[in-house]
């Protein structure tokens, strides 16, 4: 999965050997733990380095999620961006189709990597957090696949709101733990499957669901998730003939993001903007990280967080469950702070904006989290020149977001 | 001699382990630690654990989750944690005391404000749950620089080729954690506790002490015949979780039967008792 010519002084030969990217990432785990994340950075070095383990990966992707999935011209979009925008402004707007992935979202591209690691290390049985069920689903769904007994662990505030994930877990013979400690959302679900975890090292696999925890997970989720950056690469060449202007990805715990962003950082010519949840407004209830936090250690590892002065964790918010985390992937601290790539708060009225906006000018019902990422676009296209392009990033489908956004709206299902 | 070494040497002459006990500072208000750290002390604690409480405390059971919970819930700060171990340093010259929890807290303000805030209180050693050696660099220097122990954990999981690394760098004391698992209910069986002891024994001086899931006198009394010293937290928590603010003479009367367990199981006591 690495690519062979990339140079030590490159952008992309992160994290260093201890798992830091600049001063975050890491590996802060109780002791018990240390050894299993030891034991699971050599089983990972080991896979990359065999090329029979990456054709199982490319064929499971390529037969049983779905990939290539398009990349699609969304010329509706960019015309009516056009039609606000100063004569000459208003740049082509690309989507990266991850909605399209099996399971509905691009979580399913890590979920086949880590079964993947974890039958390797010959551990049966796996364990996920999940906020709104998409990466409880996509776990599910690959234990399904590989015949592994299944836990997710949910708040069950999330249980409550997220029947219908709740179920199709369920259908996927998965057994869905409700979290009731802290406040019973996506972060208490990551506390409660890291207790099961050191309570269950022997036979157990956590399957972390963003490029985040203790290192080796923010690289290895990172590069099962890379699939998407190499093929916009792939597919934009053979589409405009060169590299795009500017990516675009939401960011909760950033896995999509850096997916897309990594295979680029080290083309100049590429910006790169990641997309905040700034829910009701940064001065208000927000879960932007790294406009509103600052860097600490939790989960495994140190980046931004949303905390007050003596460390405590503040309660994030947003109307995505999907972004609705107090931290973010480490390796993102990392471009926040050497400003290779920018970050911009979106606001939760903004997305519910976009998320109509799409459905209505190209027929895709885009995930609360991806409508953060068409927010952005749709206000940076109007201030680049109509020959400029950008992709966005659609990591995953509107359906399990109806119900939320017919409340905020007042709609009658 | 520092008062971790002094204490534990004490216990060592009269032939029985020290009795370490684990509370969570501010639980279940501020006003109500000092009463309770002296219900430890009277009921015969040799070293006190003070719990700096988080938000998110992983490594935690339901008992002592839910005490760092009602502390945070009643106000409790970080300057409140060094205003109750600096009171407690002044009424209890001579008891260790060491403060124990999660480093996002510890190092919110930095390694440095962490170590000199230690100091001033007259905190003896850290506990620092989610900083492994990897990662020492966080909070290792500045603690030793202000001549406090670090105390370092070693697991059912750490192997004996990750031993040496734990050991590098530990002081104080080497806490042996009995199950892998969280704080609370599960219980290690005595004969691995035996065995992890003797292993833990021939690779440090470090005294050895010996806590998850250690609940009742009994068992207190079977690892104190193995072990430096028996670590009690969840059981001690319980008794707060249910009694609140009147919970000092229920703290006092339930650590005094774990002190008396550990000192009839010392062959000087018995001997004197007869």
């Amino acid at each position: 999965m690495t690519d062979a010519l990339t140079l030590p002084n490159s952008l992309r030969s992160q994290p260093d050997a201890n798992g830091h990217f600049g001063p975050f990432g890491g590996r802060y785990v109780a002791e018990t733990l240390m050894p299993l994340i030891l034991e699971l950075e050599r089983v990972y070095r080991e896979a990359k380095a065999d090329p029979a383990f990456e054709a199982e990966f490319a064929e499971l992707l390529r037969s049983y999620v779905g990939r290539p999935n398009p990349l699609y011209y969304a010329d509706r979009l960019t015309q009516a961006i056009r039609a606000n925008a100063p004569a000459g402004m208003g740049a082509k707007i690309y989507l990266k189709r991850e909605e399209l992935n099996h399971t509905g979202a691009h979580k399913i591209n890590n979920c086949i990597g880590q079964a993947l690691l974890a039958r390797r290390m010959g551990k049966k049985k796996v364990i996920a957090e999940t906020g709104a069920g998409q990466h409880g689903v996509a776990t599910a769904t690959v234990a399904a696949l590989f015949g592994m007994e299944c836990k997710i662990f949910m708040g069950a505030k999330d249980v409550e709101r997220q029947k219908p994930n709740v179920f199709r877990m369920k259908l996927l013979g998965a057994e869905v733990v409700p979290v009731h400690s802290g406040s019973s959302t996506l972060k208490d679900s990551m506390n409660d499957a890291l207790r099961h975890w050191v309570s269950n090292v022997h036979d157990t696999f956590y399957i972390i669901g963003t490029a985040a925890g203790p290192h080796p997970y923010p690289e290895l989720v990172r590069d099962f998730q890379s699939i998407i950056g190499k093929e916009i690469r792939t597919q934009m060449m053979e589409a405009e003939g060169r590299l795009p202007d500017l990516l675009i990805a939401p960011v909760g715990g950033g896995s999509n993001a850096i997916g897309m962003f990594h295979p680029f950082l080290d083309d100049p010519e590429v910006a790169m903007i990641g997309v905040e949840a700034a829910g009701e407004g940064l001065d208000k209830k927000h879960a932007a990280s790294l406009a509103g936090g600052k860097s600490g250690i939790l989960h495994g590892n140190r980046t931004y967080l949303l905390q007050d002065e003596d460390g405590q964790i503040t309660e994030a918010h947003s109307i995505s469950a999907g972004l609705d985390y107090p931290g973010i992937g480490p390796e993102h601290s990392w471009l926040h702070e050497i400003e290779r790539v920018k970050y911009m708060p979106i606001k939760d009225d903004e997305a519910l904006e976009s998320f109509q906006t799409l459905s209505r000018l190209e027929g895709i019902i885009p995930a609360l989290e991806s409508a953060h990422a068409v927010a952005a676009a749709e206000q940076v296209a109007p201030t680049l020149d109509a020959d400029k392009i950008i992709v966005v990033n659609l990591s995953g489908r509107g359906d399990k977001d109806i119900f939320t956004v017919a409340d905020a709206l007042g709609a009658e299902m | 001699m520092d008062r971790l070494s002094t204490r534990f040497a004490a216990c060592k002459a009269q032939g029985r382990a020290a009795l370490v006990t684990f509370v969570t500072g501010g639980d279940p208000d501020v006003g109500s630690s000092a009463a309770i750290l002296d219900a430890l002390v009277e009921g015969g604690a040799d070293v006190i654990e003070l719990g700096m409480p988080f938000t998110d405390p992983m490594a935690d059971g339901p008992a002592i989750e839910l005490a760092n919970l009602r502390s945070l819930g009643s106000g409790t700060k970080t300057k409140d944690i060094f205003a109750i171990a600096a009171a407690f340093r002044a009424r209890h010259p001579d008891t260790p005391l060491v403060l124990m929890g999660y480093a996002n807290p510890m190092l919110a303000r930095g390694p440095q404000w962490f170590a000199d805030a230690c100091s001033a209180a007259g905190v003896d050693g850290v506990i620092c749950v989610d900083v492994p050696p990897e990662e020492d660099s966080e909070i290792g220097p500045a603690l030793r620089a202000a001549g406090i122990h670090l105390i370092r954990l070693a697991t059912p999981t750490t192997d004996a080729a990750r031993l040496p690394t734990v050991l590098n760098g530990a002081s104080g004391f080497l806490y042996h954690v009995a199950v892998a698992g969280i704080t609370g209910k599960q219980q290690a069986a005595q004969a691995a506790v035996e065995q992890a002891v003797a292993r833990l024994k021939a690779a440090t001086d470090l005294p050895i002490a010996v806590g998850f899931g250690v609940r009742s006198a009994e068992q207190a009394a079977a690892i104190g015949r193995v072990a430096d010293g028996v670590v009690v937290g969840s059981a001690i928590v319980d008794i707060i979780g249910s009694h609140g603010d009147a919970a000092p003479p229920f703290v006092r009367a339930f650590v005094a039967q774990l002190r008396d367990a550990l000192n009839a199981s010392s062959p000087q006591f018995r001997e004197t008792a007869a």
